[in-house]
């Protein structure tokens, strides 16, 4: 899920710059003030200490952006990622060839089998907008969650559908057919959006399901963000779901969404925030978790955490101090970075139970941190 | 007398000196190839081995996707593979035998140094880039201009008469044609200026005009060099990735109109491979690029025995 930003005239020229800037990992420029080392929990490594990981791509310019900023910081803890995709990630870790895997997705139940030792640390979360091209509509349209699922399962077809004027009321919808699109590739953004229709459609649920990639009763499909997007565009009355930062960086028109509460609410880093915090109580142990469709006023409903994964039981104890001292500052002073790059940042009831798992990460047995206070 | 003495020495001293070194690295390199493609195969049946084992011969014609229940149908994606390849072929091999034989035939010498380098560019331009162009500029137009000619003049064909998307088999097709356009043109230009000039001279002393000589001489002499050139097109279309997953729709679905969406083999590789989760998913991504190489191997294969029935049995490659 790479994010590029193309859009107006030239589109050609600027998607191929920023294919190369992306490729280049340039995330963005300016420092967020406030960003100090946390009191001590910064372990510096008496020489340098190379650390590799590889996983998703959706966080990877965020990450980037905390490996430059955390060697800034601790000369000699040099991190690297490979932004291969989540499968390849959880493939990796489990197999023990990187010290961290990154996912957009937490492993399944067979997945975990395989390395029951993976501890899922949400690092960021990021949230999902419904665009749509619908030339003769000027408003900002509204959805309902059984709208959503009613035109992704393919029985709501037209835009002038009843339960599309129902949910829009005064808004003139023409009687333009719907054209579906969806991810083509697999990805934690459709495993996103389509668990988060599981809870919006009892017949999704049972016909579909959720994963990175699915069935589609029906629609195109395009590969990547840009690929949907494009599709998007090309197509009048076309519908479909990409990142928030996406949405946002090419001024796509997206739609408001009804959330559990009954409120329609627009897609934001502090929506997903809010729904996150929601959960943070019940999440389970393992903190495998998900917050689509989550309770809450201001909850909006289409988002999910991206995770890192490592072995709670570490082999190398340099590797292990470097990695969990990294993860303590990411997930505390690193947060302030996530925000200008259109990450929603970790509510502060989540990181409390981060801190519980990255505690519990040990060397020989004996944790890795020590336990303050 | 001397020379035959001189070439009997020689071959009693093979097997030894630079002699064996060269005979023995000239059999590694043609050799090579065939390793390659055996070590390949090998590879993608043991790691297909669950889908091998869940689904049999039955996923060739499995219509069905689905990764969440783990059931795989390789059908949709063989069709499109086909489907897209042959409309490649179709399109792209007339234009680039005319671009071939514009270039040796009929343009003038200036002419003909500008076009050549501009085939051989043609020939590296990363598929990406033919992807995006496809996407923003060949996907509208054939939507907006071509398509609604192909339905008023051919409606009454189930071929050009759905409703379709503006993502389909067609565009697929086409962005593929203009994609093996420059390896099929470059060879067959090669192949042409390689016809024996004083056979073209002797046709044209015997009264014969430019097409006569096309078509008695040039064409009937590059035949088999020309075959090879769309061999080589068909392939790069049958394997061909990005360009195609960025305008085909990707939708796994089999229908005979070419405006519908469809899928191709190498697209769903590159699609799914990167985050596919399940062993059953994984496995059979590889039993798809297993039946992708296998369905490769079959085309070849009718294309080598049209080819032999059209040659009368005696194709030889050039001259």
């Amino acid at each position: 899920m790479a994010r590029q930003v193309f859009g107006g005239g030239a589109r050609l020229v600027a998607a191929l710059g920023l294919l190369v800037a992306v490729a280049a990992g340039c995330g963005g420029e300016g420092r967020p003030g406030g960003v100090s080392p946390s009191g001590g929990r910064l372990g510096l490594p008496a020489r340098g200490v190379a650390l590799t990981g590889a996983g998703a791509t959706f966080p990877y310019p965020l990450y980037s952006r905390w490996f430059e900023e955390y060697s800034r910081l601790v000369p000699g803890a040099d991190i690297n990622y490979q932004s291969i995709g989540s499968g390849g990630g959880i493939k990796q870790i489990t197999e023990g060839t990187v010290d961290f895997g990154a996912s957009d997705a937490p492993l399944s139940d067979e997945q975990l089998a395989k390395a029951p030792d993976l501890v899922h640390i949400p690092t960021v979360a990021g949230a999902e907008a419904i665009v749509y091209n619908l030339p003769e509509v000027k408003e900002r349209l509204k959805f309902t969650p059984a709208v959503i699922a009613g035109i992704y399962l393919g029985k709501i077809k037209s835009w002038d559908d009843p339960a599309l004027r129902e949910a829009n009321p005064g808004v003139a919808l023409p009687a333009r057919p719907i054209t579906v699109v969806h991810r083509s590739d697999g990805s934690g953004t459709t495993y996103i959006f389509t668990h988060y229709l599981s809870k919006a459609s009892p017949e999704w649920k049972e016909k579909v399901g959720f994963g990175t990639s699915v069935n589609w009763p029906v629609g195109l499909g395009g590969k990547g963000n840009e690929g949907v997007a494009g599709v998007v565009r090309q197509t009048p009355g076309s519908i479909g779901y990409v990142e928030l930062a996406y949405a946002v960086q090419n001024r796509m028109t997206y739609g408001l969404v009804r959330n559990r509460a009954g409120k329609f609410v627009e897609p934001t880093l502090r929506g997903t925030t809010a729904a996150m915090a929601s959960v943070a109580g019940s999440m389970p142990e393992d903190l495998r978790a998900t917050f689509t469709d989550a309770p809450g006023e201001d909850a909006y409903p289409i988002a999910g955490f991206t995770y890192i994964l490592l072995h709670r039981e570490q082999r190398d104890k340099e590797k292990a101090e470097t990695l969990v001292n990294f993860l303590w500052w990411a997930v505390h002073d690193g947060q302030a970075y996530a925000e200008e790059l259109l990450y929603a940042p970790l509510a502060p009831e989540v990181v409390k139970r981060v801190e519980e798992k990255l505690l519990a990460i040990t060397y020989r047995g004996t944790p890795v941190l020590e336990r303050k206070g | 007398m001397g020379l035959e003495a001189g070439l009997r020495l020689l071959r009693r001293r093979k097997g030894r000196g630079p002699e064996s070194v060269f005979r023995a690295g000239l059999s590694l390199s043609g050799f090579l190839p065939l390793l390659i493609l055996l070590g390949i195969v090998a590879v993608l049946w043991r790691a297909s081995g669950p889908a091998r084992g869940a689904f049999g011969l039955r996923f060739f014609w499995g219509r069905v996707w689905d990764p969440v229940h783990e059931v795989f149908g390789a059908l949709p994606f063989v069709y499109g593979t086909i489907v897209t390849s042959v409309l490649a072929v179709l399109f792209g091999v007339p234009v680039a035998l005319g671009s071939a034989l514009f270039v040796v035939e009929i343009a003038p010498r200036r002419v003909r140094s500008l076009l050549t380098p501009v085939l051989d560019l043609l020939a590296g331009v990363p598929s990406v880039v033919y992807g995006l162009w496809g996407m923003f500029y060949l996907v509208p137009f054939l939507s907006s201009r071509v398509e609604p000619l192909l339905r008023r003049a051919f409606g009454f064909s189930p071929l050009f008469s759905c409703t379709g998307a503006q993502f389909n088999y067609l565009a697929g097709g086409v962005i593929l044609s203009v994609m093996i356009l420059p390896t099929v043109a470059s060879i067959c230009r090669e192949v042409f200026l390689a016809v024996p000039t004083e056979l073209k001279e002797g046709a044209m002393a015997l009264g014969a005009t430019r097409w006569d000589v096309v078509r008695m001489v040039t064409f009937p002499v590059a035949r088999g060099g020309v075959i090879g050139a769309i061999f080589l097109g068909l392939a790069r279309a049958l394997g061909e990735t990005m360009a195609v997953t960025m305008v085909v729709g990707n939708r796994p679905e089999i229908s005979a109109c070419l405006f519908a969406p469809g899928y191709t083999a190498a697209a769903a590789l590159a699609n799914e491979f990167t985050e596919a989760a399940g062993d059953v998913h994984l496995a059979s991504l590889v039993y798809l690029a297993l039946a992708l190489m296998f369905v490769t191997f079959l085309v070849n294969l009718i294309a080598r025995l049209l080819v032999w029935k059209v040659t009368g049995g005696e194709e030889r490659g050039l001259r």
